[in-house]
């Protein structure tokens, strides 16, 4: 808190003035029960869905012809397949981020957007996963290739691949994303039961809040166990982008077997995430007039956590390109010099204006608190590191070790319809989302009026 | 009217200050068979009643602790169990791969899915467990009767209710010591 004698401008709320339980349930309650969707709802709705109309079409042909629909070759055995898995895995960490370590460092302002943050994060894995299943080529076989059960075939996964940690990691990760996501639902739930007009909404509302009723008793548990859940999934969170990295850094590529990796590839998944949270809910903001719960606070915040994880990342960049030259390998030196002048050398600069230098722009207070500014940023940041995953994953293949195995690498035609698709998913869940479900946690909104606390918590 | 069987009483509070002293009051008196429901957690709420639940938190560390024991286990006999072995004409063999002489028990590796493993069944068990110790899913209960408390009780209402079946409960007693407490309105609960 700034105090009253510094020239600081003050600080904004997190939420906005004049609001009591009553106003900011109906507020958040009324956007799925009482207003008809906005158009802009529909034009969102329509752009995504269209958009998953590719994905559909993508695994139809890569189911009925095989991953030859694909630009990969070899040596470039890993294309869209992998860096579109990493991008969204990367982006669903803020969700996380927001709603389980903000929760254990008591940051209020928080509330108003892990909600919708959560949900982000389990439509990104539910996009990723897409990914590595169907990259098999053959889904319905990888079951005994990734999941450990007993078959009659005597086979089990091999333990010590990072390709299995990954498993482990992405399946633990989405499903505990999705039993926080519910357990923060639960209250908000009831509250929708109650005010839910139709019959349907109430039976449907009714069964899913399973008769939560605000008992104090149950708040007793329910808080613990929802504190221990954000203490459980904070160091998940850390691991599983970890282990997302083990899948390069555990290789002996150059560009790839790096001990820097892990750091570095959290830093850039909530990098990448805040800023996916930004193009998410600036618009979001608008079209419900949520301005007052959504602040200009939280776009600042939101901007400063891009900021800092971005200058993490961009460590990371020289990092790769001084132990390339620290490490006296001729291989690793070739790598980051082919990297910058080879014939991708045109991606990894737009990377480096994406993620180098456009997040220069967020140490300005007026640029991180003017929405559509910080909205197109956050849109840079997402294709930068989209780029960085390109980067990483082609210029470190495409030249082998032997230059008669060299290559070059592009997208199909259905990699880009497969990878638009994903993003088709996301925004179709995202606005199914908003319009069956409360966007913002309600009752944690509550805590944070005057009086939502007893007086005599004070003293704790 | 007499005749409809009472659940208990219920009052309404208009802040949580008074609701919790209203609760500290209550069970000062002797009565056991109290609860408070609010639309927030209202800290100091459970414990100005004498509730102390430390239930969850042990169940949460079994399920961690299961779950590591699960991890570890699977990939251990995986790795070691060389041999053929069915039982039930369920096939368990493991299938240990020796891959440049690895060691066949490769903790360091093995140590990532163990963390998984451990990870997911105690979330698990926090989201069941509390479930469970909540009494959920619960399809009926009689504090919905009351109109006020369906109507508020999930936007803005703070209610302390009184059951019948506490030992001191008496309709006439109970609700005046309720109204002397501040209750903006004292309502019956039909069970």
């Amino acid at each position: 808190m700034s105090s009253p004698h510094s020239s600081a401008p003050p600080t904004i709320p997190v939420l906005g003035p004049g609001h009591t339980y009553a106003s900011i349930t109906e507020k958040v309650s009324d956007i799925v029960l009482q207003f008809r969707a906005p158009i802009r709802w529909f034009l969102g709705f329509v752009v995504g869905f269209s958009l998953l109309q590719g994905l559909m079409l993508a695994i139809y042909m890569l189911l009925f012809k095989g991953v030859g629909v694909w630009g990969i070759n070899i040596p470039i055995g890993w294309g869209f397949d992998i860096i579109n898995f990493v991008w969204w895995i990367g982006i669903g960490h803020a969700g996380t981020l927001i709603s389980a370590i903000l929760l254990l460092f008591r940051q209020q302002w928080r509330t108003s957007i892990n909600r919708a943050a959560e949900a982000m994060t389990l439509f990104a894995v539910a996009c990723a996963l897409l990914f590595p299943i169907f990259h098999t080529g053959r889904p319905w076989l990888a079951a005994y290739w990734l999941l450990p059960y007993p078959n009659t075939m005597g086979v089990w996964p091999q333990f010590r691949s990072p390709l299995i940690w990954d498993v482990f990691a992405v399946s633990t990760y989405g499903t505990v994303s999705a039993l926080f996501w519910f357990t923060g639902l639960i209250p908000d739930l009831a509250t929708m039961r109650d005010r839910a007009k139709t019959r349907v909404g109430q039976v449907i509302y009714g069964m899913l809040a399973m008769g939560w009723r605000g008992s104090a008793r149950h708040w007793q548990i329910y808080e613990t166990a929802y504190l221990i859940l954000a203490g459980l999934s904070t160091p998940l969170v850390l691991s599983v982008h970890t282990v997302v990295s083990f899948d390069f850094a555990v290789s002996l590529l150059p560009g790839w077997h790096a001990t820097i990796f892990p750091p570095y590839f959290v830093a850039g998944a909530i990098y990448s995430g805040f800023a996916m949270v930004l193009t998410l809910l600036i618009p979001m903001r608008s079209i419900y007039g949520l301005q007052d719960m959504i602040t200009l606070r939280h776009l600042d915040n939101m901007a400063k956590v891009t900021l800092v994880t971005g200058l993490i990342v961009f460590y990371g960049y020289m990092m790769e390109a001084f132990f390339a030259w620290y490490s006296a390998n001729e291989f690793e030196r070739y790598m980051i010099i082919n990297r910058t002048t080879g014939p991708y050398w045109y991606m990894y600069w737009f990377l480096i204006c994406c993620n180098g230098v456009m997040p220069q722009l967020l140490w300005i207070r007026k640029i991180r608190q003017t929405p559509i500014i910080l909205f197109c940023i956050s849109i840079v940041v997402n294709i930068g590191m989209w780029l960085e995953r390109y980067v990483i994953i082609v210029t470190s293949l495409h030249r082998d070790f032997l230059p008669s195995s060299w290559g070059m690498y592009q997208g199909s035609r259905y990699d880009w319809s497969f990878y638009l698709g994903t993003m088709g998913l996301f925004l179709t869940l995202f606005y199914l989302f908003i319009r069956v479900l409360p966007m913002i946690a309600i009752f944690e909104m509550r805590m944070l009026l005057p009086g939502g606390q007893a007086q005599k918590d004070a003293a704790h | 009217m007499a005749d409809t069987p009472l659940y208990g009483l219920m009052a309404e509070f208009t802040s949580t200050d008074a609701l919790v002293s209203a609760a500290e009051r209550v069970h000062q008196e002797g009565y056991t068979r109290i609860d408070a429901l609010t639309p927030m957690p209202v800290h100091g709420l459970a414990e100005a009643m004498g509730y102390d639940d430390r239930r969850i938190q042990k169940l949460i560390l079994a399920g961690g602790i299961l779950g590591t024991c699960f991890g570890l286990g699977l990939q251990l006999h995986v790795n070691l169990i060389g041999w053929n072995l069915s039982i039930g004409g369920v096939y368990l063999s493991g299938y240990p791969l020796n891959i440049g002489g690895r060691p066949l028990v490769s903790l360091p590796a093995f140590i990532i899915p163990a963390f998984e493993t451990t990870i997911l069944l105690a979330a698990l068990t926090a989201v069941i467990g509390t479930l469970v110790l909540c009494g959920f899913p619960q399809p009926y209960h009689p504090v919905f009767n009351v109109k006020r408390f369906r109507e508020r009780g999930s936007i803005d209402g703070l209610f302390l209710c009184v059951e019948a079946e506490d030992p001191q409960f008496d309709v006439a007693k109970t609700r005046g010591l309720l109204q002397s407490l501040g209750a903006r309105g004292v309502y019956d609960v039909d069970a």
